[in-house]
């Protein structure tokens, strides 16, 4: 990390939901380049730490900062305008508008010129499927389907950091497989991911850093390689893999 | 008059009373199928487009149905009489949201609605204080063109009220269609909080759906004022009803669907007042609202619940 510059850095930030306290604390750094996932139980925070990241909880103590400036009370449109892009939980693409049209949408905050051009080329040369279903209603699509959208339209926005919120979720085990690959793809493009997931197995196995939440505190942080060899990481998360190789 | 010359007279009737009935819910279902909020307010827009269309065209000297204008002169003052309208029409519903509604915007509940009802009550008191309660006679400059179809007849002013409420509602189609304001719109409206995310300013897509729905609202009154040859003060609710009826009718939150259920909405006022007495229009109107929303509860062309996923 110490090599690796700062690209978003999370100082004691508290989050509250009216009276009840969210994120304790909470201190994270991503640097360029990197893939950083969180894990976390149900109501751990992961989801307010999507929002606080996009602006849509807003820290009540605490500094957010991204690439050097203070985003912490920055409204979400200037936030995508800086390159932060998400990819939301369930994916919500708007179902009623055509796969084009999502992307269109996606590149909102962006001029439309050759930029443009450029950007749909790479998303369909990433997701040839894309293409294939552009004039198609997103709401038509399968999971799958969706979920590449989803991501295309997050990289339309020119992102410099790509925020995911499950990108596993509801899909195919043959699937995430290929979300997963995607998602080390675009890293190697240069565009650094946060990523909150569930399949802990699978998330450990591309990103190169880890932090653990447990009711809004980091209890547990470090590479990759080491969390995958923490007991209590081991119990919580990976329990599932562990059984299956003491079954075969 | 044979029962065909009758039918055909109720039907180019119903479709001036549907243009307007057409313009005036799609503000409804604009706001509606961003916010999920029913603006009352709209109903007395309406009226003061009304009222404001009426005053402009006095101000070109026009009084009553005396002077008669043709060719370009006509074509101005129409122009103008309608771009003044919607634009101040669609400055109020921009006041409207921008001064009461937006401060609403995190209150859960029936206050933003109530707001509404409090501001239509407000715009029509001050109607009240100023110009009167009084029936009054509405500038229609049109010349007395009629063609006689069959036994039906139709007038100058009914052409000229469909070419206005297609260009307008074509306008409002290529627009929520193809325009990136208009994708914005249409995102917001199917899922806010994404739509947010992907960097769109909400604040700004509501305001605009209430500058675009009450600037529609300005012409439906002026196109009502055009259309009777009258304005009144307490206008806005037998139409506003309508207009709601049509958007709910339609599918609220559709804009196509309110485009057809306002047609819908003139053709069976205009074809029950003919056949059962207009005194039946009301019960025959709403009946089959009710019969709609009990059959097909979404409406015409609406979808129950929104798809989120």
């Amino acid at each position: 990390m110490a090599d690796k510059e700062l690209l978003l850095e999370f100082k004691d930030v508290n989050t509250y939901y009216g009276d009840l306290h969210v994120l304790k604390n909470v201190n994270y750094t991503i640097g360029k380049g990197e893939i950083v996932c969180l894990l976390g139980g149900n109501a751990s925070g992961k989801s307010t730490t999507m929002k606080t990241i996009m602006g849509v909880v807003r820290p009540q103590t605490g500094s957010v900062t991204f690439d050097g400036k203070v985003i912490g009370n920055m409204p979400t449109s200037e936030r995508v305008k800086l390159g932060i892009a998400p990819v939301l939980e369930a994916r919500r693409l708007f179902p009623r508008m055509t796969v084009f049209e999502n992307l269109e949408i996606g590149a909102y905050t962006q001029p439309r010129g050759p930029q443009f051009d450029q950007d749909l080329e790479r998303v369909y040369s990433l997701f040839p499927r894309v293409k294939e279903r552009r004039t198609q209603l997103a709401g038509t699509l399968s999971g799958g389907e969706q979920q590449m959208v989803a991501i295309g339209r997050a990289l339309m926005a020119r992102p410099r950091l790509i925020c995911m919120d499950e990108p596993s979720m509801g899909l195919s085990p043959r699937f995430v497989e290929t979300v997963f690959d995607t998602i080390q793809e675009i890293n190697r493009q240069g565009c650094s991911i946060f990523m909150v997931e569930q399949n802990a197995n699978m998330a450990l196995s591309i990103a190169h850093r880890a932090y653990v939440l447990q009711t809004g505190v980091v209890v547990l942080s470090g590479t990759a390689a080491e969390l995958r060899e923490n007991d209590m990481i081991k119990q919580a998360y990976l329990g599932e893999m562990q059984v299956e190789g003491a079954a075969a | 008059m044979t029962a065909f010359d009758l039918f055909l007279q109720q039907a180019i009737n119903g479709l001036s009373l549907g243009a307007m009935y057409s313009l005036l819910a799609l503000g409804f279902t604009l706001v509606y199928g961003i916010m999920e909020l029913i603006n009352f307010s709209h109903f007395n827009v309406f009226m003061v487009g009304c009222m404001i269309a009426m005053v402009t065209l006095k101000l070109f000297g026009l009084n009553g149905q005396d002077t008669i204008l043709t060719g370009l002169p006509l074509i101005g003052v129409m122009l103008v009489g309608f771009f003044v309208t919607m634009t101040l029409c669609g400055g109020i519903g921009v006041f409207i949201e921008r001064l009461l509604l937006r401060p609403l915007r995190a209150v859960k509940g029936p206050a933003p609605m109530i707001t509404t009802i409090g501001v239509s009550y407000v715009l029509f008191n001050i109607i009240l204080l100023t110009i009167g309660g009084d029936s009054k006679n509405f500038p229609n400059p049109l010349p007395p063109i009629a063609f006689n179809i069959g036994g039906a007849v139709l007038r100058l002013r009914e052409i000229l009220i469909w070419i206005i409420a297609v260009l307008l509602m074509g306008g409002l189609t290529y627009f929520v269609q193809y325009t990136k304001l208009g994708k914005a719109i249409r995102a917001t409206a199917q899922d806010q909080e994404a739509a947010r995310m992907m960097g769109i300013e909400v604040d700004r897509v509501i305001m605009s759906a209430f500058f675009i729905g009450s600037a529609l609202a300005g012409a439906s009154g002026m196109i009502f004022g055009l259309y009777y040859n009258l304005a009144k003060v307490d206008i806005g609710f037998g139409a506003g009803l309508r207009a709601f009826t049509a958007a709910v009718l339609g599918g609220i939150g559709n804009v196509p669907g309110a485009m057809l259920g306002g047609v819908l909405i003139g053709l069976i006022e205009s074809s029950s007042g003919q056949f059962l007495g207009s005194a039946w229009s009301d019960v025959v109107i709403f009946s089959i609202l009710v019969l709609v929303l009990v059959l097909k509860p979404a409406g015409l062309l609406g979808r129950l619940a929104p798809n989120k996923s």
